[in-house]
């Protein structure tokens, strides 16, 4: 399923890197990347495509989140529809 | 770059300004349990229960796992048990328990419906469970009670006034721990609805189906920022503007989460619930919001209109992001769950009688508010009858869950702990109604129920 991954941290050099590779480990496809430092704050916005069921989301979005925390960043990952809900009609 | 902006502000709302989904409430009908031998009754039920909602809480932790999102409580309301007891007979407080177990066995927050519809009369059935709800409150831990004392149709049955005024005050001296907290799982209702998600005051009623989904949503914060972040200059209409915009992405993210709950648990979606429902944390606070318009503290002149607008500005957002909307719908004002309400009762600027005033503008009713210990149970029975005949004359939802404090006094704090939070003692008018309260019957349904 497709889903959002957010990530945010003070910025230092390799931190996308870091999180692409915890994506491949996972057999997450990026499909889309945006990424922007402001003030020394590092914010990073994937769209990604997570494969397996609800409960691997679960899963993975924790292993995903722990692996944030390992680095001292915030890492979110969210089912993309509550983007879509929210903000369309 | 919208979208980008659009998936912050999401993140933020949930991160920092507390959006969440206070519950997802599995309503179950029990009418299909009713038996005259009550033992056989309260298996049935047991079964029922622990069937139909086995992976309600699993479904839950997933979805809000998935959307990022938190989904705080699962919880089960039932159908009125005075129903059920009017067909066995027996002692009521049997069915509290067999609920109990239930309710512990699926690992949800609560289960509410040990409640009685009682607005124009009462049967022995309706009247034993009303009896009975000191007992099953201070024997359980799980079960939410409510009764039904008046309608905007039937008018308001003065003889349970009175029961309840005293049931209350039973409840409270019973409590184990003397922490009077069985009176915050008791609500009295006057035009209570059927497809309430929230406790204590849910209930699954009968005009319902087997099985349903209903969702509250909850987030003050993320309106009061979204309010700040419009500067002082801003009109009133302007900020109902914000207000409904707000709204309007709040009950999406409750009507997504319902949608998807009822998929999975294959049950029909029934409504979303579009309150705002305050905890004590900082910030997620209805207090706050009215703050926020412009305010010095809650309580104070101005408090009722700006409810008034905030109240009618969150339904109007949020009436087009659900396919369905019901419930209670609206602000909720609960004292003690509420920091920006605990600091200004104790301040001095939030008295008894101004909420009694805000509540004619906004959903529910006197809610969680801690009175002194020795409060008469005719004081209790009026403030309910005062408070009903707001709903009843008004055509909407009233309701009140007092908490009498045994063995504290006015301006002393009252601890609940957890999404319950504190409160003070708030003083109450001395005047005693005892002869109105003891003259019973009914107040009669006011002119404008006759529309036919």
């Amino acid at each position: 399923m497709r889903a959002v991954i957010s990530t945010v941290g003070k910025d230092h050099p390799g931190i996308l890197a870091y999180v692409a590779k915890e994506c491949a480990d996972r057999n997450i496809n990026i499909e889309d990347v945006t990424q922007k430092v402001l003030q020394d704050m590092f914010t990073m916005i994937m769209i990604v495509e997570i494969p397996g069921s609800h409960s691997d989301f679960e899963s993975i979005a924790a292993a995903m989140e722990a692996a944030g925390e390992r680095e001292n960043l915030k890492i979110h990952v969210m089912h993309e529809d509550i983007f879509n809900a929210m903000h369309t009609i | 770059m919208q979208i980008l902006e659009n998936i912050r502000e999401t993140i933020r709302m949930i991160d920092e300004e507390f959006l969440d989904i206070r519950t997802v409430t599995m309503g179950i009908s029990l009418l299909d349990c009713a038996d005259t031998d009550i033992d056989v009754s309260c298996d049935k039920i047991y079964r029922k229960i622990t069937e139909k909602a086995a992976d309600l809480v699993k479904t839950s932790r997933e979805i809000s796992s998935e959307y990022g999102i938190p989904v705080v409580q699962s919880r089960i309301s039932v159908t009125p048990i005075a129903l059920l007891a009017s067909v066995s007979g027996g002692d009521p407080v049997k069915y509290a328990h067999a609920l109990d177990r239930a309710a512990k066995t699926v690992g949800v927050s609560f289960i509410g419906g040990y409640s009685a519809l009682v607005q124009k009369g009462m049967t022995p059935g309706d009247e034993a469970l009303i009896r009975s709800i000191p007992r099953a409150l201070a024997e359980t831990d799980l079960v939410c009670s409510s009764v039904n004392i008046g309608t905007t149709k039937a008018g308001i049955n003065m003889d349970a006034v009175k029961l309840m005024g005293e049931i209350v005050r039973e409840a409270a001296e019973m409590t184990p721990e003397g922490k009077c907290n069985s009176t915050a799982k008791l609500v009295v209702f006057c035009n209570s609805v059927e497809d309430n998600p929230f406790m204590a005051g849910a209930y699954h009623g009968v005009s319902e189906g087997d099985c349903v989904i209903n969702v509250g949503v909850s987030g003050p914060g993320v309106v009061k920022m979204a309010i700040r972040g419009a500067g002082k200059d801003s009109t009133m209409d302007e900020i109902a503007e914000i207000i409904k915009k707000t709204a309007f992405k709040i009950t999406r993210t409750g009507q997504l989460v319902g949608m998807e709950a009822s998929k999975r648990l294959h049950v029909p979606f029934g409504i979303v619930d579009l309150s705002l429902a305050p905890t004590p944390a900082v910030g997620d606070s209805v207090a706050e919001i009215l703050e926020e318009i412009g305010l010095e503290e809650v309580g104070g002149p101005g408090t009722t209109a700006c409810l008034a607008m905030l109240n009618d500005a969150v339904k109007k957002g949020g009436v087009m992001a659900s396919s369905s909307v019901g419930g209670l719908s609206g602000a909720f004002i609960p004292v003690s769950e509420d920091q920006g309400m605990i600091d200004a009762a104790i301040s001095g600027s939030l008295s008894i009688e101004k909420l009694e005033a805000m509540t004619a503008v906004c959903s529910v009713g006197l809610d969680m508010i801690v009175i002194p210990g020795d409060t008469p149970a005719a004081s209790i029975s009026a403030i309910i009858a005062d408070e009903a005949a707001i709903g009843m004359i008004n055509n909407k939802t009233t309701a009140c869950r007092l908490i009498p404090a045994v063995g504290l006094q006015e301006g002393d704090m009252l601890e609940f702990g957890g999404l319950l939070g504190h409160g003070p003692v708030m003083p109450i008018r001395k005047a005693s109604p005892e002869v109105m309260i003891n003259r019973g019957g009914r107040i009669p349904a006011p002119i404008h129920s006759l529309k036919n």
